[in-house]
C-alpha cells in the first residue's frame, strides 16, 4: 500500500512535465504576441518589437522552456507579464476563491447526489425516484451558463433576494487573511459578513453543483440498482424493509467505485469549469484568471495557472485511485 | 467482505449470441415499452428532423436583417420575437438545431473511437500500455477541460468546425477511462481466466468478452456526452470561441442576446430552452437505451 | 474501514501541503492609515471592467491605469473639464518664445509630493530625463511617440530641460511642435516624485508617489485598487472625497446591475442597450463623455479590388450610419464624415458625405467592373472599444447590407491582440477599426492614422498620398492655429474623395451613477481627476 502511493506519486513527475511541455508549446501556438497588448493600439512598431526582446519572446523556445522549467523547480512560478508581479504571490487570491466555490458546490453535489440516488434506487419506480430522475435530468440537461444566466435575472434582479456578482459586500470587503472568505469571516467573528459572504456563494455554487449533482444522482442510481439485483441484496431485500441500513451499507460500497469516478472527474470539472460560473457571476477565481491570460498572451500565467490547477487535480485523481483499492479489494496494488 | 457482488454465472454475463431472439431486437421491445425513453426518442426526432427540414419549417430567413423590427416581443408573427437585428429568433432556432445536432453527434463519435481503441489497450494489456496511456489521459484530464477546448480553439482558431475538434479532443480521455475501468474489473472476472487458460487469442478475448460489457456504459455515456457536447459547443459559443456570427449557433445567440436580458429576456430564454430541451432528449433516450440493451438490467 | 480513513487522511495532507505552497500571496499596500477617519466627502465606489495594469503612468499604455494614475499624478498643464484646451496645472504660468523652440515654465510654490518631498524644477528635469535617457521604446513608448523618440535620435523634439531656479523650468526644443503643450497635458508626462522612483525602482510601478489629490492606499489585483484624500492637497478644500475606490466588475451588465442595486456609485462602459434601464431610475443619471473617437471601417488600399476607389466608395454609399447608430449605440454617437471627430480644431463641416444610396453603389462598382458582386473578408473587432461598444454587431450589420450588391462577406476575427498585430501588418482587405484621441489635436487622427509615414504602424489602411502628406508636415510645426486649420479642411477633402475609410460614427461613451453624484464631467480624453467630484446629501 505505501509502495504503491509512493510509486504513483513518483508517476506525477512525468505527468506535470508532460503538462508543462503540452502547455508551453500549446499556448506559443496560438498566434499573437503579448507586447503588443501590453503596449496598446497607439503603440509603434519599433516599441513592439523592443517589448518582445525584453519579454525575452525572441529567443528560440527550447531556451524559453527550459529558463521556465529550471525556475519550476526553485519554485519560481514565473512573472506575469502583465502586471509584472510573481506568479506565486499573485495567484492565491485566485485559486482560493474558485476552491471556496467549488468545494462548497462540490459538497451540494455530493449529499444531494448520493443520498437522491440511493433513495432513487431504493423505492425504484416511486413517485420519489421519478421527481428527482426528472430533476437529475433536466439538471445534467442544464447549460449551467444559461441558467446562471437566469438565477441571475429572476433571483438576483427581479426579485432582488440576492447579489448579482462577487464574493462579498464592495462597501464592506472582507479582510483576507486566508482569501477562503468563510474562514476568514469566521476567524475574525465578522458573523454579518460570513453571512454576506455565504449570499454571494449561493447562486453560482447553485450553478456550479446542478451537472456534477444531477450525474452523481444518476450514477449512484444506476450502479446501485446493478448491485441491489445481486441474490444477496435480493434476499434481504425480501426480508423487508429493516433490512434497509444493513443493505445500505452493502450496496452503498460496492455501487462506489464508478460514482468516485465520477466524483474525480467532476472536481476536475469544477475547477475548469468554474470559467463559465465565474464569467457570470464576476467570481475572481483562477478560470478567469487563466482565461483572461490566454486572451492575454500572459503565457507565464496560463502556464503556470493550468500547472497549478493540474497539481491539485492530479493529487485529488491520485486519491481516487487510492480510493478504488480500499472500496475494492479486488483491485491489487501491482 | 465484497464478494456477494461477485457470485453471478459466468453464463448470465455472456452475450446471448447464440438465443434465438437477437438482444439488440429484444432491447428495442423493451425500449418502446419505457414511456420516458421512447418521450426522450421523440424529442431527438423532432429536433432532428427541424435539422433536417428547416429551410422549408422556418418562418423567416436566419440571418435576414431588418433593423427596424429591432427586439420585437413574441407575437403571432414572431412567435419567439426578433432580436437586436430584426431577425426572426424562431427560425434562427430552427436553423440552429442542425449545427448543435452535427457537432454533438460528430464530436461523440470522434471521442469514442478513439478513446474505445485506447481504453481497451489500456485495460487489457495493462503494464506499460496502460502506463503510458494512463498517462496520457492523466495528462488531458488534469487540464480544466473547457480551458483545454478554449486553448485549442485560440490556436485552431474560433469556428464551428474548430469547436466540433476541441469538443471530440477533450472527451476522449473520459471515454478512455471509463472503458478502461470496466475492462479492468471485467479481466478480473473468473470466466476471462478461463478463456486465456484455454489459450484464446487476445483479439478473441476483447471482441467476444470485453467489448460487449463495455458497450452498455459507452451507450450510457455516449448519450451524456452528445448531450455534453451539445453544451460545451454553446458555452464556446458563448465565449465567442465557437461559431462565428452570423451562424445562428445557439450558444452564440445567448452570448449575442446577454446584454439585452432587461429590455429584450425572450432573446435569451429561447436558446437557452432550446440547448436545454435537445440534451434533455437525448439524456432521456440514452436512459431508456440503457435499461434496454444492458441485458442485466432488466427485470 | 480503517484503511480508508488513512487514505483519506493522506489525501487532505497531500492537498493542503499543495496548497500552502502556493498561499505567499500578499496584499501589496502603503497605507497612510487615514482611511477609516469619517469626514465630510464619503468614498466614491467606481465600477470598471478591468484592473489597472501598473500605476507609473510613465509607462502605462491602456486607459484603466490612467484612469486611477490621473488621481494620484498632476501634469505641468491640464487640459479643461470638458475640452482639450489648456489651463495651468503644476506650472502656474508659461512663456513661449516667438520662434515656438523656447518654452518657460514657472512652477506653484510649495506643493509636497506624497512621500513629503518637494516639487520642484528639478523634480520635473529628473522626470523627463528619466524618459528621454532612457531609450527604452518598450518602457516609454509613449514619450517616444509624442516627442518623436528619444535623446539623440533625428526626431526628437525636446533638446533640453532646464532648471533655470528652483521654480522655473526651460525647455527648449529642436524644432516647433504645434500640440507641444497638449502633448504636456496628456496624463502620462505626470510629475512623479523623483524620490521615491529611485528607492522602489522596478517596484515604483505598484507604489505611486504624484502630487495629485489623492494618495495611493491598497492595490488588490483583478479586484480593487483605492485611493484616499490627500490631506495636505495644495489646493484648499480639495479633493472633496475622502476617497475613491476602483473596483473592477468585468461584465457590463452585471456592473449595471450592481449600480442599481447600489453596490457602487458610479460606473464607466455602460451598454448603450442599458440606456433605457438608467433613464428609467429615479435614483440614477447619466454622463455623457464628449466624443473625441472615431470608429471606422478601413479598407487596406494595397489589395485588390480595394485599390480601386470606385469600390471603396461603393461601399460607403451601402453603410448606412444613422441605422447603425440607432441600433448598436441606441442613438450615442454622430454619423461621422470625417476621420476626426468635430470637437477637434479643423475639422471640416462643409464635407458633404456620402448618402446611402445602393443604386450609386452598383453604378460604381461597375464602373469598376464588378457589378456581379466578389466575396471578402470582414475583420471585426473582438472587444467592445469606446469608438465601438460592439463591432461584432455592426460588422453582422454591414455584411447584410453588403449582400445587396452581391458583395458576400465572411467575417474574420481573432483575439484584440492578434486582430491588432495583423492588421498593422496589412493582413486585413476590409476591417473595423477606431481611434481615440489622445491630446485633442487634428494631427492626432489625420496624421497618425492617415499619413504614409504610418503605414506599418497606425495607418493601417495602408493609405498613401504625397499631396496630403505635404499639408500634414506642413501642419505639424506650423504654430499658427489659423492656417493649421485650414490646412487640415484641405487634408479632409483629399481623404473623402479617396475613401481609405468608411467613417462610421463619433461616439459618446455612456457612463451612469447614482444622483447624488455631483460635479463629474467625463472627460474626452477618457480620464478625469475625480478633485471636485462631490457625493452631496
Amino acid at each position: 500500500m505505501f509502495s504503491f502511493t509512493v510509486r504513483r506519486l513518483g508517476a506525477l513527475i512525468p505527468v506535470l512535465l508532460g503538462m508543462a511541455f503540452i502547455v508551453f508549446m500549446m499556448v506559443r501556438a496560438i498566434p499573437g504576441n503579448p507586447a503588443q497588448l501590453i503596449l496598446g493600439q497607439q503603440a509603434s512598431k519599433e516599441a513592439v518589437a523592443a517589448m518582445t526582446t525584453k519579454l525575452g519572446l525572441d529567443q528560440p523556445w527550447h531556451i524559453q522552456f527550459f529558463n521556465y522549467l529550471g525556475g519550476l523547480f526553485t519554485g519560481d512560478l514565473g512573472v506575469s507579464i502583465k502586471t509584472n508581479t510573481p506568479i506565486a504571490e499573485e495567484i492565491w487570491p485566485y485559486l482560493a476563491a474558485t476552491i471556496e466555490l467549488a468545494i462548497i458546490a462540490m459538497i451540494i453535489a455530493v449529499v444531494i447526489g448520493v443520498n437522491a440516488g440511493i433513495i432513487s434506487a431504493w423505492f425504484q419506480n416511486s413517485w420519489f425516484d421519478y421527481i428527482a430522475m426528472i430533476i437529475a435530468l433536466i439538471g445534467v440537461s442544464m447549460p449551467i451558463f444559461w441558467l446562471g444566466l437566469m438565477e441571475q435575472y429572476i433571483v438576483a434582479i427581479h426579485f432582488d433576494l440576492l447579489p448579482t456578482t462577487g464574493r462579498d459586500n464592495i462597501r464592506d470587503p472582507v479582510e483576507a487573511i486566508t482569501n477562503l472568505y468563510l474562514l476568514d469571516t469566521l476567524l475574525q467573528g465578522r458573523f454579518d459578513q460570513f453571512i454576506e459572504v455565504v449570499r454571494h456563494l449561493i447562486l453560482p455554487s447553485i450553478a456550479l453543483a446542478t451537472i456534477p449533482m444531477a450525474i452523481i444522482a444518476r450514477m449512484t442510481r444506476s450502479s446501485m440498482l446493478e448491485v441491489m439485483r445481486s441474490d444477496f441484496i435480493r434476499t434481504a431485500r425480501a426480508k423487508g424493509m429493516r433490512m434497509f441500513w444493513v443493505v445500505y451499507k452493502h450496496s452503498f460500497k460496492n455501487a462506489l467505485i464508478p460514482v468516485v469516478t465520477v466524483i474525480g472527474l467532476q472536481t476536475g470539472l469544477l475547477l475548469g469549469g468554474a470559467i463559465l460560473t465565474e464569467t457570470i457571476f464576476g467570481w475572481p477565481g483562477i478560470g478567469t484568471y487563466i482565461y483572461d491570460a490566454i486572451n492575454y498572451r500572459d503565457y507565464p500565467v496560463v502556464q503556470s495557472g493550468i500547472l497549478v490547477i493540474a497539481f491539485i487535480f492530479v493529487i485529488i485523481n491520485l486519491c481516487v485511485d487510492l480510493l478504488y483499492a480500499a472500496i475494492d479489494p479486488r483491485i491489487k496494488y501491482k | 467482505m465484497a464478494e456477494i457482488v461477485n457470485n453471478k454465472s459466468p453464463l448470465t454475463r455472456q452475450p446471448a449470441e447464440d438465443t434465438a431472439i437477437s438482444p439488440w431486437k429484444e432491447g428495442w421491445r423493451s425500449f418502446k415499452k419505457n414511456k420516458v425513453a421512447v418521450i426522450g426518442l421523440l424529442i431527438v426526432v423532432f429536433f432532428i428532423l427541424m435539422a433536417l427540414f428547416a429551410d422549408l419549417l422556418a418562418p423567416y430567413s436566419y440571418e435576414a436583417q431588418k433593423l427596424a423590427n429591432k427586439h420585437l416581443a413574441p407575437s403571432s408573427e414572431h412567435w419567439f420575437g426578433t432580436d437586436e437585428y430584426g431577425r426572426d429568433i424562431l427560425s434562427r432556432i430552427i436553423f440552429g438545431a442542425r449545427l448543435s445536432l452535427w457537432v454533438g453527434f460528430f464530436s461523440v463519435a470522434g471521442s469514442v473511437i478513439v478513446g474505445l481503441v485506447l481504453g481497451l489497450l489500456a485495460g487489457y494489456y495493462g503494464k506499460w500500455v496502460d502506463m503510458i496511456i494512463s498517462r496520457v489521459f492523466d495528462i488531458l484530464l488534469a487540464f480544466p477541460s473547457i480551458l483545454l477546448a478554449i486553448a485549442i480553439v485560440a490556436v485552431l482558431g474560433p469556428s464551428l468546425r474548430n469547436a466540433l475538434i476541441a469538443i471530440a479532443i477533450i472527451n476522449v480521455p473520459t471515454f478512455g477511462r471509463l472503458i478502461r475501468s470496466r475492462v479492468l474489473s471485467v479481466k478480473e472476472e473468473e470466466y476471462i481466466s478461463a478463456a486465456k487458460a484455454v489459450g484464446m487469442k487476445d483479439g478473441r478475448i476483447i471482441f467476444q468478452h470485453v467489448l460487449p460489457n463495455c458497450l452498455a456504459p459507452i451507450i450510457v455515456q455516449g448519450t451524456l456526452a452528445i448531450a455534453s457536447a451539445i453544451i460545451e459547443c454553446a458555452a464556446l459559443g458563448f465565449l465567442g470561441l465557437g461559431a462565428q456570427p452570423p451562424t445562428p449557433e445557439w450558444g452564440q445567440m445567448l452570448a449575442e442576446s446577454r446584454a439585452y436580458i432587461l429590455q429584450a429576456p425572450w432573446t435569451v430564454l429561447f436558446p437557452g430552452v432550446a440547448i436545454m430541451l435537445t440534451v434533455l432528449g437525448f439524456n432521456l433516450m440514452g436512459d431508456g437505451l440503457r435499461d434496454a440493451l444492458d441485458p442485466r438490467m432488466k427485470n | 474501514m480503517k484503511k480508508t480513513s488513512w487514505i483519506v487522511l493522506i489525501c487532505i495532507l497531500a492537498l493542503s501541503t499543495a496548497l500552502a505552497g502556493c498561499n505567499s500571496s500578499k496584499e501589496s499596500s502603503s497605507g497612510n492609515g487615514s482611511g477609516d477617519v469619517k469626514t465630510s466627502g464619503g468614498t466614491l465606489i467606481y465600477g470598471r471592467g478591468a484592473d489597472s495594469t501598473q500605476l507609473d503612468p510613465a509607462i502605462t499604455t491602456e486607459g484603466e491605469s490612467f484612469i486611477v494614475t490621473e488621481q494620484i499624478y498632476e501634469t505641468l498643464v491640464n487640459y479643461k473639464k470638458d475640452n482639450t484646451e489648456i489651463e495651468a496645472g503644476l506650472a502656474e504660468t508659461w512663456d513661449v518664445s516667438d520662434d515656438g523652440l523656447t518654452y518657460t515654465f514657472h512652477l506653484r510654490d510649495g506643493i509636497k509630493f506624497h512621500d513629503g518631498t518637494d516639487f520642484n524644477a528639478e523634480a520635473v528635469v529628473k522626470n523627463f530625463k528619466r524618459w528621454a535617457q532612457s531609450k527604452d521604446e518598450a518602457k516609454f513608448a509613449y514619450y517616444a511617440s509624442m516627442f518623436g523618440g528619444f535623446e539623440g535620435d533625428e526626431g526628437h523634439v525636446i533638446k533640453e530641460v532646464k532648471a533655470q531656479d528652483e521654480h522655473t523650468v526651460v525647455f527648449t526644443l529642436n524644432r516647433p511642435q504645434a500640440p507641444f503643450l497638449k502633448n504636456l497635458a496628456m496624463s502620462m508626462f505626470a510629475i512623479a516624485s523623483p524620490q521615491a522612483l529611485e528607492k522602489y525602482g522596478d517596484d515604483f510601478t505598484k507604489n505611486p508617489v504624484g502630487t495629485g489629490p489623492f494618495v495611493f492606499k491598497s492595490w488588490k489585483p483583478g479586484d480593487m485598487i483605492e485611493v484616499v484624500k490627500n490631506e495636505d492637497y495644495w489646493q484648499d478644500g480639495l479633493p472633496k472625497l475622502d476617497g475613491v475606490k476602483f473596483k473592477v466588475i468585468k461584465d457590463n451588465s452585471a456592473r449595471l446591475n450592481s449600480l442599481i442595486k447600489g453596490e457602487i456609485d458610479l460606473m464607466d462602459g455602460l451598454n448603450p442597450s442599458d440606456l433605457g434601464q438608467v433613464e428609467g431610475d429615479s435614483k440614477l443619471q447619466l454622463f455623457e463623455r464628449p466624443s473625441m473617437n472615431v470608429g471606422y471601417l478601413g479598407f487596406n488600399v494595397e489589395k485588390a479590388p480595394f485599390d480601386k476607389k470606385e469600390v471603396r466608395q461603393a461601399i460607403s454609399h451601402l453603410i448606412n450610419k444613422e441605422e447603425l447608430i440607432k441600433n448598436f449605440y441606441e442613438g450615442t454617437a454622430e454619423p461621422a464624415k470625417n476621420p476626426m471627430p468635430p470637437s477637434v480644431s479643423g475639422y471640416n463641416d462643409e464635407i458633404v458625405d456620402y448618402d446611402y444610396n445602393v443604386d450609386k453603389a452598383k453604378e460604381l462598382l461597375k464602373t469598376a467592373g464588378l457589378e456581379n458582386g466578389f466575396e471578402m473578408d470582414l475583420w471585426a473587432m473582438p472587444v467592445a472599444r469606446p469608438y465601438m461598444p460592439d463591432g461584432q454587431k455592426v460588422a453582422v450589420a454591414i455584411q447584410a447590407a453588403l449582400k445587396e450588391v452581391n458583395i458576400k462577406a465572411n467575417i474574420v476575427t481573432f483575439d484584440w491582440g492578434t486582430y491588432l498585430e495583423k492588421v498593422q501588418a496589412g493582413e486585413a482587405p476590409v476591417f473595423m477599426l477606431g481611434w481615440t484621441g489622445d491630446n485633442g489635436d487634428a494631427d492626432n487622427f489625420i496624421y497618425t492614422l492617415l499619413d504614409k509615414d504610418n503605414i506599418g504602424s497606425n495607418n493601417y489602411s495602408r493609405y498613401s498620398n504625397d499631396e496630403l502628406h505635404d499639408i500634414l508636415i506642413q501642419a505639424q510645426s506650423n504654430p499658427n492655429e489659423k492656417e493649421r486649420v485650414e490646412l487640415y479642411k484641405k487634408a479632409q477633402e483629399i481623404i473623402h474623395e479617396d475613401a481609405p475609410w468608411v467613417p462610421i460614427a463619433h461616439s459618446k461613451p455612456q457612463l451612469a451613477g447614482i444622483k447624488e453624484i455631483k460635479g463629474f464631467f467625463p472627460h474626452p480624453t477618457g480620464t478625469q481627476s475625480f478633485i471636485d467630484v462631490t457625493l452631496g446629501e
